[in-house]
């Protein structure tokens, strides 16, 4: 029990702090406002190695563990939450299945690109109708000779008009439940692949989502990720590291609001001294100075059982439900610090309560992580 | 990163669960209602290396670590808090000795403190008064060089084991016109003439724990009886005051984990409506709260725990222990009372008893408002 990060976790974490300080950070505000999908600082991301961090080099990954790609998402999400979720979603919704169930023609073909940068993953599990109850699916995938043929509408598909390659989810049984969920690799510019207009958003402007459009979408066989039937499987085993990304977005969030309030608090002076001096403020701070360290070892502790491939989905939901309450929480408060000056869209703390919100309904609301939770403890936890 | 602990820490847990399960559990909720003090039971803990477990083994400790101190502490306090408070306090008294005392007072009083059969029982921290408690520069106990040593005279409050305790750390101002610099520690006899027990608080918990207001009336102690340098007083106080955090964060976490194991239990036998209550997703959610607070409590504790035996500075990581452990721990005895409802509220069953004793945590050894005073300075400081 050593909680210290190695000399090359280290050196990830500084990598990322340089990068986000200084080519994302003097953006963020402008990427949100604009709605603007940062496509250069993917491409930044890219030659960083931080598009397919846990994924070997082989495949064009950067081969680090789950711990240097927390610490990475956390420093990328403090300067840009929007930045934080694309990186997030291409790593852990789309690098890390292909790895775990690819052929090695599909690692080489379709995960090598994604995780070298150069290309962009996008994840369509929810639907219209189906989100965290996934066997609600309605897209079909029926036997077409030797392939398939895929029909329905995917939904809130973060990168979805942006990405070229989508894991897609598809209800092949509908009899079966579950177990009639297939995963195939869809490459979007595949013939009746249409993606919506993008959602309008509270926040995480920057990154862009809609439905995607399946309409008489054929794939061959070799397209499909896993066994037929194998999908939920995928789905699950997938949200688990899906989470850890989220709740370490949550913590850049988080950790955005605590720094920006402790510089405000500093500066700005109310009945003759700084108002950080004034214990109503001071106190605000340490609790959330003490609950994003909470937050970040929860993390930390979840990423560490991901590289130790012991089952780590409890502690996933246990970091992602606390990180992203600490994200709401801090925010929150960071907006009172600011006072009027928090409303405003001249200072940063009102996109970062904004962009908070997120983190607890996407990869799996709170209430399903609690549900995730209370499963563990009836187990025994 | 890692976040498991080692062998010999896992090895001095399982003994500390182990004796807390044959020779604690039985008799806690008794204890809880007789306020007897476990004189036994400390003996046997000592024999288990329990009550030195971070003092050298030369010295008669367990030579383990602040980790296997931290997961000792909460296997205790997962089952008897009144207990584990006492051999916190005995812990922190031999480690503020055996670190900062001459080898001769280390002879005297630390060995016998932790060793099998030393007779002394436990120790006490006696640094509260009535009208100072988290503002240590208001001390007016006073000590007054004589001949052959000090005389000591003032009134100590909240002073933990102080009825039973062998050796007393009792701090005294030395040098009125020098404030924080003018104040001195000193090693006091718990038999000492002229030390008193004025009353014993009666306390909404830890009832198996005493609490002792100390009169110190001409207790006299020789020139070998000052613990560092004169002066030194105040410094050796904040110094075990962050050490001993970690204790209490660290019973706090026990006793957190006591009543969420108890709640866990009761809800998947207790049936409403057809199914197990842990079943109903109002219920599944409230003990899925506790459990994600519990083990970033845990986590934020064993974290501050390591910075300490690595001999880096660990203050800030003691205080957010201390002040998140001991909140959350609090909640999440209440959502243990709500779960088993009615049951909850009666003495039946433990979790009423834990609610009882955990909110002191919340307390002693710096209150959560001092907590987050002292975080906020240290955030201040790291960005000034």
């Amino acid at each position: 029990m050593d909680f210290e990060p190695t000399e090359d976790q280290l050196a990830v974490q500084e990598t990322a702090r340089d990068f986000a300080t200084q080519e994302v950070l003097p953006q963020a505000a402008a990427i949100d406002r604009d709605h603007r999908h940062p496509k250069e600082l993917v491409a930044r991301m890219g030659e960083l190695g931080f598009m397919g961090m846990t994924v070997p080099e082989k495949y064009g990954g950067a081969g680090f563990d789950a711990i240097a790609y927390v610490l990475a998402i956390e420093e990328i999400s403090r300067a840009c939450a929007s930045t934080g979720v694309i990186m997030s979603v291409n790593n852990s919704l789309v690098c890390d299945p292909i790895l775990k169930f690819g052929s090695e023609e599909q690692k080489h073909a379709y995960l090598a690109p994604l995780a070298a940068g150069t290309k962009l993953g996008c994840f369509a599990l929810s639907e219209p109708e189906a989100g965290s109850d996934a066997a609600a699916q309605k897209t079909t995938a029926e036997r077409d000779g030797s392939g398939w043929v895929i029909n329905g509408i995917k939904n809130w598909i973060t990168n979805g008009p942006v990405a070229d390659t989508c894991l897609l989810f598809t209800m092949n049984d509908k009899a079966q439940g579950h177990k009639g969920i297939t995963a195939f690799i869809l490459p979007m510019d595949t013939k009746g692949v249409r993606t919506g207009p993008p959602d309008d958003k509270l926040g995480i402007r920057g990154s862009k989502s809609s439905q995607i459009m399946l309409d008489d979408v054929r794939l061959g066989d070799e397209m499909r990720l896993g066994e037929v039937g194998g999908g939920f499987r995928v789905a699950l085993s997938t949200l688990d590291g899906g989470r850890v990304g989220i709740a370490a977005q949550a913590l850049g969030i988080a950790r955005a609001a605590l720094e920006d309030s402790l510089a405000y608090a500093q500066q700005r002076r109310t009945f003759g001294k700084a108002i950080a001096e004034h214990q109503a403020i001071a106190w605000k701070l340490a609790d959330m100075a003490t609950e994003v360290d909470a937050a970040r070892l929860l993390t930390l502790r979840a990423a560490s059982m991901k590289d130790a491939k012991v089952p780590f989905g409890h502690a996933a939901a246990m970091a992602k439900l606390y990180a992203s309450d600490v994200a709401n929480r801090a925010a929150r408060e960071a907006i009172q610090i600011f006072g009027g000056n928090g409303y405003v869209t001249e200072f940063p703390v009102e996109r970062h309560f904004r962009d908070a919100k997120i983190t607890e309904i996407y990869e799996g609301t709170s209430e399903i992580q609690r549900m995730v939770i209370a499963g563990y403890l009836a187990k025994g936890g | 990163m890692k976040f498991t602990p080692t062998e010999e820490q896992l090895a001095v847990q399982r003994t500390a669960r182990e004796v807390a399960e044959r020779l604690l559990a039985p008799k806690a909720a008794a204890r809880d209602v007789s306020g007897e003090f476990p004189v036994a039971e400390l003996a046997e803990l000592g024999r288990l290396g329990l009550l030195g477990i971070a003092v050298s083994d030369e010295l008669g400790g367990a030579g383990a670590g602040t980790i296997a101190y931290s997961l000792a502490m909460q296997e205790l306090a997962r089952v008897d808090a009144s207990v584990a408070v006492a051999v916190s306090v005995t812990n922190m008294v031999a480690e503020l000795i055996a670190k900062n005392g001459t080898p001769a007072q280390a002879a005297t009083w630390v060995t016998p403190l932790v060793s099998p059969d030393g007779g002394l029982c436990c120790g006490a921290f006696a640094l509260s008064e009535p009208e100072a408690g988290s503002d240590p520069a208001a001390l007016r106990t006073t000590a007054v060089k004589t001949a052959t040593g000090w005389r000591l005279d003032g009134t100590k409050q909240w002073i933990t084991s102080g009825s039973h305790a062998g050796v007393i750390v009792v701090w005294a101002v030395t040098d009125a016109a020098a404030g924080h610099k003018g104040i001195s520690a000193f090693l006091v006899p718990g038999k000492a003439t002229g030390l008193t027990v004025a009353r014993l608080e009666e306390k909404l918990g830890l009832h198996g724990s005493s609490t002792a207001q100390l009169v110190l009336d001409g207790v006299e102690v020789g020139d070998d009886a000052i613990l560092g340098a004169p002066g030194r007083g105040f410094a050796l106080a904040m110094m075990a005051l962050d050490g001993g955090r970690i204790g209490i964060a660290s019973q706090a976490v026990g006793i957190a984990r006591g009543a969420l194991e108890a709640a866990v239990r009761y809800a998947k036998d207790r049936k409403t409506f057809g199914q197990a209550i842990i079943q109903h997703q109002a219920v599944g959610a409230m003990l899925a709260d506790a459990a994600t607070w519990l083990d970033a409590a845990a986590l934020m504790t064993l974290r501050a725990a390591h910075l300490k035996e690595s001999g880096k500075p660990f203050g800030q990581q003691a205080a957010m222990a201390k002040l998140f452990a001991s909140e959350h721990a609090w909640k999440i005895c209440d959502i243990a009372l709500q779960v088993h409802g009615g049951y909850g509220y009666v003495r039946d069953f433990p979790v009423e008893r834990m609610l009882r004793d955990v909110r002191v945590t919340r307390i002693y050894e710096g209150t959560s408002e001092i907590q987050r005073i002292v975080i906020a300075r240290n955030l201040l400081r790291s960005v000034a």
